[in-house]
């Protein structure tokens, strides 16, 4: 009854290409982006900032920057962590040697480092495709960590390669409690999630997606295959990039090369889908599927053993994250390709026609 | 240059062991055409079995070996029945993923059974220097590797007899070629993809075996069965003289590159350079030294 589009006139060409042309949507929208500016750094505790909100924010921009690459290109990458890494360390090393940089310079500037990077690694995807690239992927994710630790000059010759951001200072302000550091973040993460959405529905991402569906075809109606896919290595490394930056920078605060390892990179691949490959919506409900569920698992098993009496062995719970970390991603595949957020179109529809069935 | 060979010897031996974990890739591959990523957790789950039935049950070795291979079997079934079945026809992109979960919780399942400690798995192979390559070239060269050495290629025999001039064989390389075909002129598909995942759990299971009685039976096993990647990638995705001839180049590589090359960049190479030598190899020969020229260029 509330969800329905009947009445909304769409007059004009910019009505109709707008980004949420169902007057609901905006306001559901605009709530949304209410409650996480306003409401959130009010009333959320500070565990709740650091520990959920802020990873949750900073994986949604990786997961972002993976669905851009393997959603709408079709590229499939192995090696997030390590164009992580390549932002956290480029931003870190940009702050300490350039005097008077400023903090999201150095973001930026980490995150255009990464996409370089990215385009090198993204270059045997002109030959090849498909889990041939994903050994390609690999190479930079067993690369790129050793790199970093080996050469000195990257983490300031810190003896144990464990780096400390610096604090992140903008015109003066210091952004050092959880809520500012979360609010910065969400900002960024906003930014460049409507920047994303925009970038897949142009002439860009409507040739990522040609591409990905069937190269051939794609380079016969006349897109040049090897430009795009290099574009979408640099655009998806860059959001990776910046997302390391505020990885190390706004989520955890010193890191080590050897943080962003194979398991980080897996776990922004399951992001992506659980949450919906090829969906910018998928990436954040998929972020926030894998940061919630180790939680809520913990919770479970502990006080379930409890309950039941049971004596859990140590690092049983890491196991049963495993299991069902393996055995959502087969379910997900096999029930519901598209994840999460094709569930949320569902429900949608059926919202649109509800109470009747059709 | 005798310490040149001895690191040549070591590097092939080793690289004997990526074999053995590349063929179960391999095979599968032929087979239905799924790049089965859990392999390495395959190979994890069966040494961790082999040595949690041992410790229970306190069987000799050959009593162990069955009760392991069937645990593997009944592994290889269900994941046919479970997994892939629903998934027939998808792209490969989306079966290589759905393997990417398979892995995880296989190894989850694997440890929440048997625990996480390292465990030591003892075949009675002496890990010792063979006296006469000492005696005669001033060599090392340990006679567990040379045993499975042996091993493998007897593996390998057996599975070129099996494939060449049994009737199964026959079936499944009439799968392997076309789908279609093969149901058409009744080939049995879904029982010869169960064959295929019981015959990849075996392979995973002397690779367990091996792998852990070298390395110990620890999670680290899941990582090295990674480097079965740039194993394939260098031999060929179909061929299984390319898993092994692609196995021992990059055994070899990978040694030499570590004791003539680490020095002069700070050592700590064998991580990567496996990835790095398949990546450079792609570049110039995508199909691999013996897999069919069918890739899809772009």
């Amino acid at each position: 009854m509330l969800y329905r589009e009947a009445g909304q006139f769409r007059t004009s060409y910019a009505a109709d290409q707008q980004l949420l042309p169902i007057r609901q949507d905006r306001i559901l929208m605009a709530v949304l982006l209410a409650v996480a500016f306003v409401g959130v750094p009010l009333f959320a505790s500070d565990y709740w900032l650091t520990a959920l909100l802020t990873p949750f924010l900073v994986f949604a921009l990786a997961a972002l920057g993976l669905n851009i690459l393997t959603g709408y290109a079709g590229q499939l990458s192995l090696g997030t962590a390590a164009f992580m890494a390549v932002g956290a360390f480029a931003a870190y090393n940009f702050q300490l040697r350039v005097p008077g940089m400023p903090i999201l310079g150095s973001f930026v500037l980490g995150g255009l480092t990464a996409a370089v990077v990215g385009v090198a690694f993204g270059l045997p995807s002109l030959r090849i495709k498909g889990f041939y690239l994903a050994v390609a992927t690999l190479a930079a994710q067993f690369f790129i960590p050793w790199l970093l630790v080996k050469v000195p000059w990257f983490t300031n010759n810190s003896s144990s390669g464990v780096i400390t951001s610096q604090p992140i200072v903008i015109l003066g302000y210091v952004f050092d409690t959880p809520g500012s550091k979360y609010l910065l973040v969400l900002a960024i993460v906003a930014l460049m999630a409507l920047a994303a959405k925009n970038l897949v529905r142009s002439r860009i991402g409507r040739a990522w997606m040609a591409v990905r569906d069937m190269d051939v075809a794609a380079e016969v109606i006349g897109i040049r295959i090897m430009r795009t896919k290099l574009i979408a290595f640099a655009v998806s490394s860059f959001y990776c990039g910046v997302a390391g930056a505020l990885y190390a920078y706004a989520y955890l605060g010193s890191v080590e090369p050897d943080g962003f390892n194979l398991d980080l990179s897996f776990r922004i691949l399951f992001m992506i889908i659980i949450g919906g490959v090829g969906s910018i919506l998928g990436s954040f409900l998929g972020a926030a599927f894998i940061t919630l569920l180790p939680i809520f698992l913990d919770v479970l098993l502990v006080d379930g053993a409890l309950a039941l009496g049971l004596n859990l062995p140590s690092g049983a719970t890491s196991m049963v994250q495993l299991v069902v970390f393996g055995a959502l991603i087969i379910f997900f595949l096999i029930v519901e390709p598209h994840g999460l957020a094709r569930l949320w179109q569902i429900g949608k529809e059926k919202l649109r026609l509800w109470p009747f069935p059709y | 240059m005798q310490f040149f060979f001895e690191v040549l010897i070591g590097g092939l031996l080793a690289g004997v062991m990526y074999s053995l974990v590349a063929l179960g890739f391999v095979l599968i591959y032929k087979a239905s055409g799924v790049f089965n990523f859990a392999q390495g957790a395959m190979v994890f789950f069966a040494a961790l079995t082999f040595v949690g039935v041992q410790e229970k049950t306190g069987l000799p070795f050959w009593a162990v070996l069955p009760i392991t291979l069937a645990v593997m079997v009944l592994l290889g079934i269900l994941t046919e029945r479970i997994v892939l079945r629903p998934l027939v026809n998808q792209p490969q992109i989306t079966l290589f993923m759905a393997t990417i979960g398979l892995a995880f919780f296989i190894e989850g399942l694997a440890q929440l059974i048997w625990g996480t400690e390292v465990r030591r798995l003892d075949l009675g192979i002496q890990d010792e220097p063979i006296a006469v390559m000492m005696d005669n070239f001033d060599m090392m060269v340990s006679s567990f590797d040379v045993t499975a050495a042996v091993v493998a290629g007897v593996l390998v025999a057996v599975l070129a007899v099996f494939f060449n001039k049994t009737r199964i064989g026959r079936a499944l390389r009439a799968v392997a070629d076309d789908h279609q075909a093969a149901l058409a002129v009744g080939i049995p598909l879904k029982q010869i993809w169960a064959i295929v995942w019981s015959v990849a759990g075996f392979v995973a299971l002397v690779a367990g075996l091996l792998w852990g009685a070298r390395n110990g039976v620890q999670f680290a096993l899941t990582f090295v069965a990674l480097k079965a990647l740039p194993v394939l990638i260098l031999g060929g995705f179909e061929s299984i003289l390319g898993a092994i001839v692609g196995g021992l180049i990059i055994g070899a590589a990978e040694k030499l590159a570590e004791v003539y090359l680490g020095p002069m960049v700070g050592g700590g190479i064998e991580g990567w350079f496996a990835y790095m030598l398949a990546l450079l190899f792609l570049l110039v020969r995508p199909e691999g030294l013996f897999g069919e020229r069918r890739i899809d260029r772009v």
